[in-house]
């Protein structure tokens, strides 16, 4: 029975470790006391506040639409890249492609903060487009580090999926471009959702590249975040953190059921 | 067997007149420094039931998918109803194909799998879907038209893809290993459900396939390919009673084989030395050939005689029985030669009364002049 217990003991202490901080943030995040470590019992009146708090609100106003706009065009941008790298067969420098599509998964974000402001300065004054940074400029940049995660999970979709059932329509008469919104897309279209909730996450969770390329008015909820953190934790921020933690969840659990979900032939 | 014009029947590549149906002439198909397909010429005619027959990587489906416009030749024209189709893309070819995995729409029911090519054609759908219910009704799956394929078993999903590839009334039927998926005894229904589906729509098929049972089963005329290259066209009698090589020999059903030198002949009976028989073999002598030259004779296992006394007989060879398979129909017998070498030999189980020749047996093979096919390749 030893080796029966060792495995749920390590598991159970793996799981404790990963989230007694995020159960006890929601535990504080009901507390009555103004002082976040004294309990003073229960309360939802920090929910209330933040409801009534309109810097908050703008800024989770603002986050959201950043996050479905960028996740939008991520999903769209990062379909066509798989689409490439997949589809077309022996195109030369396919690898290098491949590699480069990925590289912003591993990238530190500090630098693709730094070097999309730099690009952005630079544009703006060589044609004066992007004019200033704002809403437009984090859109930009979410997307572009976005769509690289919805080209890995749309590319390994595309690779599971036989190619004679593309070549079948093609067969029965469907030029490409009907194959692929008659076969492919809604074939593909689990990883598709997946890819989309995924970047609209990774969006809403972002505070460095967010910092390094937003401008004044644009302020997105972990900008807001981090700035009120600094002049101390009130139970309001831990009642915006459950809330995040709650639309994050759901957001990760929907996209990890349609990648689950597989089309059965 | 309704239509008297049937290929099947008829037998048009007899007739030296006749034109074909699809002209296959010196395609060649190379991926990189691989040629899968080398230099291949081949004519098919209208309502055939044609097997390209081969072992795998032979570049049989190659071909089959150049015909169906997936590859493009680097040599070589195909002419399919007299009309040269390279520059025909696959959506427009006269053509459909079953693929081997069956490839259907996992996101659509039965009833649109099969839809599919005639909406595409702009077929209006009132009469799409009647089609759609006549064909169903062919392949026995009236009543499985809501269903998606992963609700259908293999043998459904098969005749699926059929029905689907059936539909526009293609000119050309292009079957790519199409009972492949399929336990033995539902294959060789299928093949005949095939032959009768292939014979009532008149449609040419072209069948690839490496199970030489069902290329014999199935069709009109085979064509054998090894290394890309067609080694062998024929029907199926003459491929099995008269292959033209040792690969084809070999490779369609079991044979023995004697390697050996062309030594004098008296007329009606060719003498072959063969050191692997350890006696001289007797033939019917065969055309083109000199004194010295090395031949192999192939013998089919079911053209030896096991006897007990000694036989009269042009051939006669003496070994010991090393083992007996009872197969129900047949029994096979592996009997080792005094020299070494050991024959195979298929026995038919006709006769109760007599007592079956056991292990250990030493027996008497013997067969006819006629049995054994010398080939020079």
């Amino acid at each position: 029975m030893k080796r029966g217990l060792f495995l749920p003991v390590v598991s159970i202490f793996g799981f404790l470790f990963l989230y007694v901080p995020i159960v006890s943030l929601v535990i504080f995040s009901f507390n009555k006391s103004k002082l976040v470590t004294v309990w003073g019992g229960w309360s939802t009146k920090w929910y209330g506040e933040l409801l009534n708090d309109p810097q908050i609100l703008g800024a989770a106003w603002i986050s959201l639409k950043i996050g479905v706009v960028s996740a939008t065009l991520a999903t769209v941008l990062g379909t066509i890249a798989a689409m490439v790298l997949t589809r077309f067969g022996r195109v030369r420098g396919r690898g290098l492609l491949t590699g480069m599509v990925t590289a912003p998964l591993v990238m530190p974000e500090v630098i693709t903060g730094l070097s999309l402001l730099l690009l952005f300065v630079a544009m703006e004054a060589s044609f004066g487009w992007p004019a200033g940074r704002g809403m437009l400029t984090i859109i930009i940049a979410h997307t572009t580090f976005c769509m690289a995660y919805v080209a890995v999970v749309v590319q390994s979709r595309l690779t599971d999926m036989d190619d004679a059932i593309e070549e079948a329509a093609a067969d029965l008469g469907a030029r490409p471009v009907r194959v692929f919104f008659d076969i492919t897309l809604p074939m593909i279209a689990p990883a598709l959702i997946s890819g989309w909730l995924l970047s609209f996450t990774l969006s809403l969770d972002d505070l460095v590249i967010a910092s390094f390329v937003s401008g004044p008015g644009a302020s997105t909820l972990p900008m807001v975040i981090f700035s009120k953190v600094r002049l101390g934790v009130t139970p309001e921020i831990n009642a915006l953190a459950t809330l995040i933690v709650v639309v994050v969840a759901v957001g990760i659990s929907i996209s990890w059921f349609f990648m689950r979900k597989r089309v059965k032939t | 067997m309704a239509e008297p014009s049937l290929a099947a029947d008829a037998k048009p590549w007899r007739d030296a007149a006749a034109k074909p149906f699809i002209r296959i002439k010196n395609i060649t198909k190379k991926f990189g420094d691989f040629t899968a397909v080398d230099d291949v010429s081949l004519d098919i005619y209208k309502g055939e039931l044609f097997c390209l027959l081969g072992g795998s990587g032979c570049g049989k489906s190659t071909l089959l998918r150049m015909l169906a416009g997936f590859e493009t030749p680097t040599s070589g024209t195909i002419e399919i109803d007299g009309q040269d189709v390279a520059s025909v893309a696959a959506f427009n070819r006269p053509t459909n194909m079953m693929f081997q995995s069956y490839a259907l729409f996992p996101h659509m029911s039965v009833e649109k799998n099969v839809a599919y090519g005639l909406l595409r054609e702009g077929v209006p759908k009132p009469e799409a879907m009647v089609r759609v219910a006549d064909m169903l009704r062919l392949v026995k799956l009236d009543g499985f038209a809501k269903r998606k394929p992963h609700q259908l078993s293999g043998g459904q999903q098969q005749r699926v893809a059929l029905a689907r590839s059936l539909i526009k009334q293609p000119k050309l039927l292009l079957l790519d290993e199409p009972l492949g998926a399929l336990d033995k005894k539902l294959r060789e229904e299928t093949q005949f459900e095939l032959i009768r589906i292939q014979e009532t729509l008149g449609v040419t098929f072209i069948v690839v396939t490496h199970d030489q049972e069902e290329a014999m089963t199935l069709s009109t005329r085979i064509g054998v390919m090894n290394d890309g290259k067609i080694v062998q066209v024929g029907e199926p009698p003459q491929i099995y009673e008269d292959p033209c090589s040792k690969y084809v020999a070999d490779f369609i059903g079991s044979v023995n084989m004697f390697e050996g030198i062309v030594d004098a002949g008296v007329p009606d009976t060719l003498r072959i030395k063969s050191l692997e028989a350890g006696t001289e073999l007797l033939v019917e002598p065969p055309q083109g050939l000199k004194i010295g030259q090395p031949v192999s004779v192939a013998i089919r296992p079911e053209r030896i005689m096991l006897t007990r006394e000694k036989p009269e007989s042009p051939n006669v060879v003496y070994g010991e029985v090393e083992e007996v398979a009872y197969l129900g129909n047949v029994s096979t017998y592996r009997v080792k030669l005094e020299n070494g070498k050991t024959l195979k030999v298929t026995k038919s189980n006709r006769l109760h009364d007599e007592e079956p020749i056991m292990w250990d047996e030493k027996v008497y093979l013997s067969w006819s002049k006629a049995a054994g096919i010398v080939l020079t390749e």
